[in-house]
């Protein structure tokens, strides 16, 4: 069986890792709206009034 | 330090100024290290996903017209989502016969690695999140699309039909059979009778596929009260019934040649692997029951895992050929 310290440090090692799973997951979104407008947009980002 | 403490079973830990975060037991034969990332990743049915974003592929390929490679990953991306939430959400709602099913046993809630309302909650952000993303990014027919997938698999079939008749796979196949018409939606921004054909092909497939797995996997069902059609109807009828959906499903394959979905080739490949899927059921129908039968529906039940995915890798190929070529 599994000391308690082992446990712990368990522990915070899936937490730390489910942690940075949701900021990578947050990064991509973020890349992937910012790129997408870009497609969309196209040519007519660069067009628009001032 | 933890696990010093004189009387409870249970310690707290964490309250201290040297320990920042939450209170956590860990004194305890209940405390629970928590789901790692590869836990959550197998709510997710990764095998299922990987068939599912096969074949939504081949839509996006197959479809007239193109779509910015980018966002064609995205769509691709959000459906992989999508099939891997209601596989979350399919896991939650039926931990309770999981636990009790030798193929299912394994999975992340019944080996206690994951809560249910873990998976429940990771299973509603993800149908969400992916139906959102995929109509913003992508098109809304295609979102749309996706979320009748995930409805279709949660509240129809596994919620619904699963428990109640031995034709929930028939009906509930649907829900396997919209991958390539969201892939087709995600490029045209439509439905159109190819893509139509696409999901036919794959929803005539799911019965004779799922009941040869039945056929040798019925005492699973019955231990846990789910009418699969060898349980309510015995096996005899079951094989009745494979070969009937495989007299179906042959010319079903065939339709994509004539429609000018697919070429020669697929033509070829969809009546010479269509005969052979006939000739298996059929020698299924004529199987004696025991080691013998379960050994003739395992081979059913594998080669209709090759049969569906070479038509549609034969589709995919002739239809990037034709867009690289012409």
């Amino acid at each position: 069986m599994a000391s308690e310290d082992d446990k712990l440090a368990e522990y915070k090692k899936r937490q730390k890792m489910r942690s940075i799973a949701i900021a990578v997951t947050l990064v991509v979104i973020v890349v992937l709206f910012y790129v997408a407008t870009l497609i969309r947009l196209g040519g007519n980002v660069l067009n628009r009034p001032y | 330090m933890a696990g010093q403490g004189s009387d409870a079973s249970l310690e707290v830990v964490g309250t201290g100024p040297e320990r920042q975060g939450p209170a956590i037991a860990v004194d305890s034969d209940d405390f629970s290290v928590g789901p790692s990332v590869g836990e959550f990743f197998e709510l997710m049915k990764p095998r299922v996903m990987s068939l599912v974003v096969f074949t939504a592929l081949v839509g996006l390929v197959a479809a007239p017209g193109t779509l910015h490679p980018f966002l064609a990953g995205v769509a691709l991306l959000l459906i992989a989502i999508g099939a891997g939430a209601s596989g979350a959400l399919n896991m939650w709602y039926d931990a309770d016969i999981d636990r009790l099913m030798q193929r299912t046993a394994a999975r992340p809630i019944p080996r206690g690695k994951v809560s249910e309302s873990e998976a429940l909650s990771f299973g509603v952000v993800l149908s969400v999140g992916s139906v959102l993303m995929l109509g913003v990014l992508v098109n809304w027919t295609a979102g749309a699309l996706l979320a009748l997938t995930i409805g279709f698999y949660i509240f129809v079939y596994t919620m619904w039909l699963k428990r109640l008749t031995p034709q929930n796979i028939v009906i509930g196949g649907a829900a396997g059979a919209f991958p390539p018409m969201i892939g087709w939606a995600a490029v045209t921004g439509g439905v159109s009778i190819e893509s139509i054909v696409l999901f036919l092909i794959i929803f005539i497939w799911t019965p004779p596929h799922f009941w040869a797995l039945s056929l040798y996997r019925y005492r699973d069902y019955e231990r846990v009260g789910v009418p699969m059609l060898p349980v309510v109807a015995g096996l005899e009828e079951t094989r009745r019934q494979i070969l009937l959906y495989t007299l179906l499903l042959v010319p079903m394959g065939v339709v994509p040649y004539f429609i000018g979905l697919g070429g020669v080739v697929y033509g070829v490949c969809a009546t010479v692997l269509g005969g052979i899927f006939l000739w298996l059921a059929l020698r299924v129908r004529a199987a004696e029951e025991g080691r013998e039968g379960d050994r003739m529906a395992k081979q059913l039940f594998l080669f209709s895992i090759f049969y569906l995915f070479m038509l549609f890798a034969v589709l995919l190929v002739e239809n990037v050929v034709a867009k690289v070529v012409g």
